[in-house]
């Protein structure tokens, strides 16, 4: 990576920045927003970051992107005009001032670290024993497996937390059509939504395998995978499901569930996690697809939002 | 097999089966509650050194669970309160009514939450302790918006603030020292600008987290709304765990570097937060406000004992006596919460003056109430004023006479507003009442008071626990060999 091609790119990441921060239109800001996220991508690429710079651009950028755009929609229908209001002068300086200081301070306190780690001597001889090359996949799934564990609880908890906002009567029941009113541009995402789910599977698919040895794995996998089913949902080719639909709640358990069950069962060799001798790449193998499998669906149905009461399909608990 | 791992597998185990049982999930609650009491019995009665590295992979890379007293107690107290709130909101629904969304998404939410919080007061890990801060808070703030959505969009966006400063200052301490757990760093810190910057973060967050006065703004409007089971789990557990990390920072991760100046800051802040907020727990006239402002003052106890045991020739008596006011606030605010949940449905309004004729329609909820006012305002027999007569002890002894003060006045102020309140369930009804009473309903609350009076009995017993693999007690643990 050249200099002027850093240099380049650090303006433009300010540039949007800045622009992101300071236009009063709220979808110009989430378009820079997400052109920023993109540029982050790249810096991370840069840094030989690869897993990083995936997480970013999937999940940084475009997800975080499509909910501010969804937010700004509930906020237009709502009758707000989703724009910023005038905050005073001495507030924008004050806190001008305030966060100069403390990025100085944070920047003194980053660059008083030499810059050497000393965790890479620790994990590469660790490596061979599982059998797989890609250090971030043996650091989330061997070496810290137990806090990836609880992450994705976490993650299912987050979409508990969702659902737990559906108002009075909407339970259960589905969220909020995403699919684009505009019946042109329906087809159109339609057709894409049909093209791009196949694609989507597949590519997901190989990033989860890809990930044993090159960077990828469940959570990047998962990003896609909800992308594909959020268009294909916003062109109609698939409907949301219904919250209570047994075989969602399977998807939506079975990755947590089964390395929850795998880290149970690794007791018998030892305790908690304990991947028995030799198996250790297939037990992440097989973690890892069942993940990706429920974080897609927790993600997309994330990005949905809560149930809400279905004026088409009255349910049975609708009158609460 | 050990509870260490139990304690969160089983919880996580529950959470996945709530999901996939939908509305029949409430009844899993008989199962969890006595299976969980049970294992953190176990743990009560391991051996001092027991400890545990995940998939055996060895620090500094690796996490290690730890059972020392503080986890011991805290779980302990978890699982009763825990147990006793699931099987009040069994048959007490815990949901607004006609919320058929939070009938069912309570549950998963209950066992997120005390997976968390075992997995949080189990870890000396750092990154592993916000990974359970996480799953704590995502729990505490849908739980908090079963009550006012306002309060707890306002709770979410405190909270994330909290959480990512914490999560900066963790970054800051993998980058400097190649390791986050709490033992290796208590061997290898030293006093520069990024530790420094690191371990400032991660309290100013923590603080947040633990609603310390003048960062307490959140908790009132949040913990008064939400409904009786949810306000009794969020006062009682969820500030608790930012506590329980504070801890493991200041005492034995980096007592090295946080020097008497820092210490005393703490000490005056708990010490403003006691008087802040049992003043303001005294000015408030709907009930559930005022229990939920005691919290505030409460929480004042917790950190202005920590110059107390930093200052102490022998902490052994300051730090059981920081433990012990965690425990017995947990105890006590559960079952105030349940009795005042119970209380304010049988009164004609949520006011304080409107609980007239309580005392005689629903004398047991009303004596629950009673209770944990008794170990509230630190009256013996009670946890309360074991946990405060050791700290005022301690105080007295180092010759910090301001916050002995300060002990006895927050006392005094608790006893103000606590009998007001229970002086307003004596007065005459002015409508006849109908009193929500009846087997768990009402034992739930009865119990857990209880329970906080009967550890004033315990107090031997309780102070030797609490100094399980203690910092100040010696040598750090050895760790466990791994299997062949």
């Amino acid at each position: 990576m050249t200099f002027a091609f850093d240099l380049i790119l650090c303006l433009m990441i300010l540039g949007t920045a800045g622009i992101a921060l300071f236009v009063r239109d709220a979808l110009a800001a989430i378009a820079f927003f997400i052109a920023f996220g993109n540029l982050m991508g790249l810096t991370w690429l840069g840094l030989d970051a690869v897993n990083v710079a995936l997480a970013e651009i999937a999940i940084g950028a475009g997800v975080t992107g499509v909910l501010l755009i969804l937010a700004r929609a509930r906020l237009l229908a709502l009758g707000d005009d989703a724009t910023c209001s005038g905050t005073p002068l001495w507030l924008r300086l004050g806190a001008l001032a305030a966060c100069a200081g403390f990025v100085v301070l944070l920047a003194a306190s980053v660059l008083s670290i030499p810059p050497e780690s000393g965790l890479d001597r620790v994990v590469a001889p660790l490596m061979p024993g599982l059998g797989i090359e890609n250090r971030v996949t043996g650091v989330l799934l061997a070496f810290r497996a137990y806090d990836t564990l609880l992450e994705s609880f976490v993650l299912l908890g987050a979409l508990v937390a969702v659902w737990s906002l559906a108002p009075a009567g909407a339970w259960p029941g589905r969220p909020a059509d995403p699919g684009m009113t505009d019946a042109p541009m329906r087809r159109v995402a339609g057709t894409f939504g049909q093209l791009l789910l196949p694609v989507a599977l597949v590519m997901a698919a190989y990033l989860v395998w890809a990930g044993s040895d090159l960077p990828g794995g469940a959570f990047q996998a998962g990003t896609v995978l909800a992308g594909g089913l959020l268009v294909a949902a916003m062109g109609g080719t698939i409907g949301l499901p219904s919250s209570d639909r047994p075989l969602l709640r399977a998807a939506l358990v079975l990755g947590p569930a089964v390395f929850l069950a795998i880290g149970l069962a690794g007791i018998a060799a030892g305790g908690l996690l304990v991947y028995p001798e030799g198996m250790a790449k297939a037990l992440i193998v097989i973690i890892e697809y069942t993940l990706f499998l429920s974080i897609g669906v927790t993600l997309a149905l994330l990005v949905a939002g809560p149930p809400v009461p279905d004026a088409s399909h009255p349910n049975p608990e609708g009158k609460g | 097999m050990s509870p260490l791992d139990l304690l969160v597998a089983v919880p996580l185990c529950c959470m996945a089966a709530a999901l996939l049982l939908g509305r029949a999930a409430r009844g899993l609650i008989l199962l969890a509650a006595p299976l969980m009491a049970g294992l953190a019995l176990w743990l009560a009665l391991l051996p001092p050194d027991a400890a545990y590295l995940v998939g055996q992979w060895e620090l500094p890379l690796g996490i290690l669970l730890r059972a020392d007293g503080v986890a011991r107690l805290m779980i302990l107290a978890t699982a009763l309160v825990i147990g006793a709130v699931g099987l009040h909101a069994l048959v007490e629904p815990p949901e607004k009514p006609g919320h058929a969304a939070q009938a069912e998404t309570f549950w998963p939410l209950v066992y997120l939450l005390w997976a968390g919080a075992n997995a949080g007061f189990l870890t000396t890990d750092l990154f592993n302790l916000y990974v359970t801060l996480e799953m704590v808070s995502l729990a505490a703030v849908a739980l908090a918006a079963m009550g006012s959505l306002a309060a707890a969009l306002r709770y979410f966006m405190i909270a994330l603030l909290g959480s990512l400063a914490y999560l900066l200052g963790v970054a800051l301490i993998v980058a400097r020292y190649d390791t986050v757990d709490v033992t290796l760093l208590a061997q290898l810190a030293e006093p520069d600008l990024a530790t420094l910057m690191a371990l400032g973060l991660m309290t100013a967050g923590l603080l947040i987290k633990a609603a310390l006065f003048p960062m307490h703004g959140w908790l009132p409007p949040a913990h008064a709304a939400a409904p009786a089971p949810a306000s009794a789990l969020l006062s009682a557990i969820a500030v608790k765990l930012g506590f329980v990390i504070l801890v493991r920072l200041w005492f034995e991760a980096f007592p090295a570097i946080t020097g008497p100046a820092a210490l005393q800051v703490l000490g005056g802040l708990g010490a403003a937060a006691v008087l802040y907020g049992s003043v303001q727990a005294m000015r408030q006239d709907r009930l559930k406000a005022l229990v939920a402002y005691s919290t505030v003052a409460q929480v004042g106890y917790l950190f202005l004992a920590f110059p107390l045991v930093a200052g102490a020739i022998d902490p052994g008596d300051a730090w059981a006596g920081m433990t012990l006011q965690a425990v017995a606030h947990m105890l006590a605010k559960a079952a105030m919460f349940l009795a005042a949940g119970l209380m304010l449905k049988a009164a004609a309004g949520e006011r304080i003056a409107d609980l007239g004729g309580l005392a005689q329609a629903m004398p047991l909820t009303v004596t629950a109430f009673g209770l944990a006012a008794v170990s509230l305002m630190g009256l013996p027999p009670s946890g309360g004023f074991t946990a405060k007569f050791l700290l005022l002890t301690a105080a007295i002894e180092q010759g910090a006479y301001l916050y002995a003060g300060v002990l006895i006045l927050g006392g005094l102020l608790a006893a103000v507003y606590l009998f007001g309140a229970l002086a307003a369930c004596f007065a005459p009804a002015t409508t006849p009442r109908t009193p929500v009473t009846g087997g768990l309903r009402t034992a739930a609350p009865l119990a857990l008071a209880g329970l906080a009076i009967v550890m004033g009995f315990g107090g031997t017993a309780l102070v030797e626990l609490s100094a399980i693999a203690a910092p100040w007690a010696g040598p750090a643990l050895i760790l466990p060999e791994p299997a062949p």
